[in-house]
């Protein structure tokens, strides 16, 4: 081993002394996300594009924010592990961002209108915010009303067909029928039969959403072990115990899989009903951009999709940690 | 305090006398009609301690789940106290051969029920403490069924039972399941709360040492539908040895009752 190399390691180990423990990946990363905001920054734009130097400055500040968590996060301890954790994608985020930039705004390789630079995204967020947010609350509304009434209805219908022999002798023939039939197929006579429209997509989400809740609620219920019935009515139960302390929370973990099942066949109707019949909402957005083909709008709209179903997901996940904290493993 | 005082109040009688009449029994399948009981005729003086013995399958849960009134006998009637048993009642508890804890429930919410059921939680939290250590497992109040070892898990079912004050515990092979170590503490366990609260115990095992070893009375079913074919009283006081030779020869006879080993 050569006396130069011998010297660079030794003169490494008394800088990593000095400093402490360095978060190599966040070091990474702010490289990484420099570099994209240099091609940015420093090739020109084929087409222009507004906000570009706003992306890049962005960059930039992230790069900035990554260089001083290189230092920092190590010594956070239970929060700089998590961040720690996502080091590599934070290093993908910063290349891909560059890539991004590269083979849409300064190459043009990717064909036009389809496919826009990110600070293509960034200026539909800079202009059009306003009209976003509207948008993202009539989404909202619209989704959280149907989604409610829905479950609450499909648990309720749900309970009564896995509890009531004589409830499931007329309940569980029509349910079985009307099931499998995609709630979208319900759209033009709902819309013709409510009063308004805004009605009519809140019952198309809301039916989407029951019918998983019901049916598998139902089976939750008519499925529980019946030992605990015994064990229950030995200790004195009468039958609103067995219904709500015994059959429901031995049924939620179903239940719970009824409600995954009912966000995301909820979310699809949500969009269609939207792009259909309503003046706002996130679903009316895509399709009213998608006309002009403002194809920046149409992503930056999606990226606000993505973020808040996949946030709903995750909140319900929460809730069912809470809900049901003796379920070690999850059943999804 | 007052709520302590109030329980030793309310339950001065820790047993009750049973007494099962002419009971015959028959399951409905296929269309057809499965006789499982045959004319069983029994009956516990108060506090005694009796032990069900008898071929697998022979009906002996059957008697159990009857006593219990889970379901009605198809002919004959079962009586506690003179009273006519026409459901379940917690003065009558069945401890079951699996623990059958509710999962979703903690050992104390568990043992919580008989009281929660009958709306008596609020004046009798002190009864599930003093449950919990019966059975020792006051450490455990808070940790859910499937953190528990079978052996807790059985105890949690005993204290379960115990925290309604039964007169009357129908134990339907409670330690089938747990290893031979734990089963035999758990029998010492069984025989020191039933000598302390002093209930009506009504055992059914397939383990004739221990029926030899905590019972007053054993009774030996036949095969299907079954029907009482002897009756052995265990006249030795507690605590009794399992190498005592009296009972090594009474195990003897009992074994030759049951009949040739068919497996």
């Amino acid at each position: 081993m050569s006396e130069a190399v011998r010297d660079g390691e030794a003169r490494g180990v008394s800088l990593a002394h000095l400093a402490g423990p360095i978060w190599r990946d966040g070091a990474l990363a702010s490289a990484a996300w420099l570099l994209a905001a240099a091609v940015t920054l420093v090739v020109p734009d084929v087409v222009p594009w507004g906000s570009t130097p706003l992306f890049a400055w962005i960059l930039v500040a992230g790069a900035a924010i990554l260089l001083v968590g290189a230092v920092v996060v190590p010594r956070l301890g239970g929060v700089g592990e998590t961040i720690v954790h996502y080091g590599p994608w934070l290093i993908a985020l910063g290349v891909v961002f560059a890539l991004w930039e590269g083979t849409t705004a300064k190459l043009g390789w990717l064909p036009k209108p389809f496919f826009a630079p990110p600070q293509g995204l960034l200026h539909v967020y800079v202009v059009d915010w306003k009209r976003l947010l509207f948008c993202i609350g009539y989404t909202l509304r619209l989704w959280s009303y149907g989604f409610s009434s829905g479950a609450v209805v499909g648990f309720f219908v749900g309970v009564a067909l896995g509890w009531s022999a004589r409830f499931a002798y007329w309940g569980m023939p029509l349910l079985k029928l009307i099931g499998p039939v995609p709630a979208t197929a319900w759209t033009p006579i709902s819309f013709f039969i409510l009063p308004t429209t805004f009605a009519a997509s809140c019952f198309l989400v809301g039916l989407s959403a029951g019918i998983p809740v019901a049916i598998l609620t139902a089976s939750g219920v008519a499925s529980v072990d019946h030992a605990f019935y015994d064990v229950a009515r030995t200790l004195g139960a009468k039958n609103r115990f067995l219904i709500w302390k015994v059959a429901v929370p031995a049924a939620l973990p179903n239940v719970f899989v009824g409600l995954f099942m009912a966000l995301y066949y909820s979310f699809a109707v949500l969009v269609v009903a939207e792009m259909l019949g309503a003046k706002y909402g996130l679903g009316w957005y895509l399709a009213f951009q998608t006309g002009y083909s403002a194809y920046s709008n149409v992503y930056a709209a999606l990226v606000i999709m993505a973020l808040i179903c996949s946030g709903i997901v995750k909140l319900l996940f929460v809730g069912r940690g809470r809900l049901m904290p003796w379920q070690q493993k999850g059943v999804l | 305090m007052s709520a302590a005082l109030q329980t030793e109040a309310e339950a001065p009688r820790h047993s009750i006398a049973l007494e099962i009449n002419a009971v015959s029994h028959q399951f409905e399948l296929h269309g057809g009609r499965l006789p499982v009981l045959d004319a069983i005729n029994l009956r516990l003086a108060p506090g005694e301690f009796v032990a069900l013995l008898g071929p697998s399958g022979c009906g002996k849960s059957t008697l159990l789940r009857l006593v219990a009134g889970l379901e009605p006998p198809s002919a004959g009637e079962v009586l506690a106290d003179g009273q006519r048993i026409t459901g379940p009642d917690p003065s009558r508890i069945l401890v079951f051969q699996d623990p059958t804890l509710f999962p979703w429930r903690t050992v104390r919410k568990n043992v919580a029920i008989g009281l929660e059921a009958r709306g008596l939680l609020r004046t009798h939290q002190a009864r599930i403490d003093n449950a919990l250590a019966l059975v020792r497992l006051e450490r455990f109040a808070d940790a859910y069924p499937h953190q528990l070892s079978g052996g807790m898990a059985q105890r949690a079912a005993i204290a379960r039972a115990l925290v309604n004050d039964p007169q009357l515990l129908l134990l339907d092979e409670p330690f089938g399941k747990l290893d031979s170590l734990t089963r035999l503490s758990m029998q010492n366990e069984l025989l020191a709360l039933w000598q302390k609260v002093g209930f009506t115990a009504l055992m059914v095992t397939h383990d004739v040492e221990e029926a030899l070893l905590l019972s007053d009375r054993v009774i030996v079913l036949s095969d299907r539908p079954a029907r009482i074919v002897a009756e052995f009283v265990v006249d030795k006081p507690q605590p009794r040895r399992r190498d005592d030779p009296d009972l090594v020869q009474l195990r003897q006879t009992v074994l030759a009752t049951l009949g040739p080993i068919r497996d």
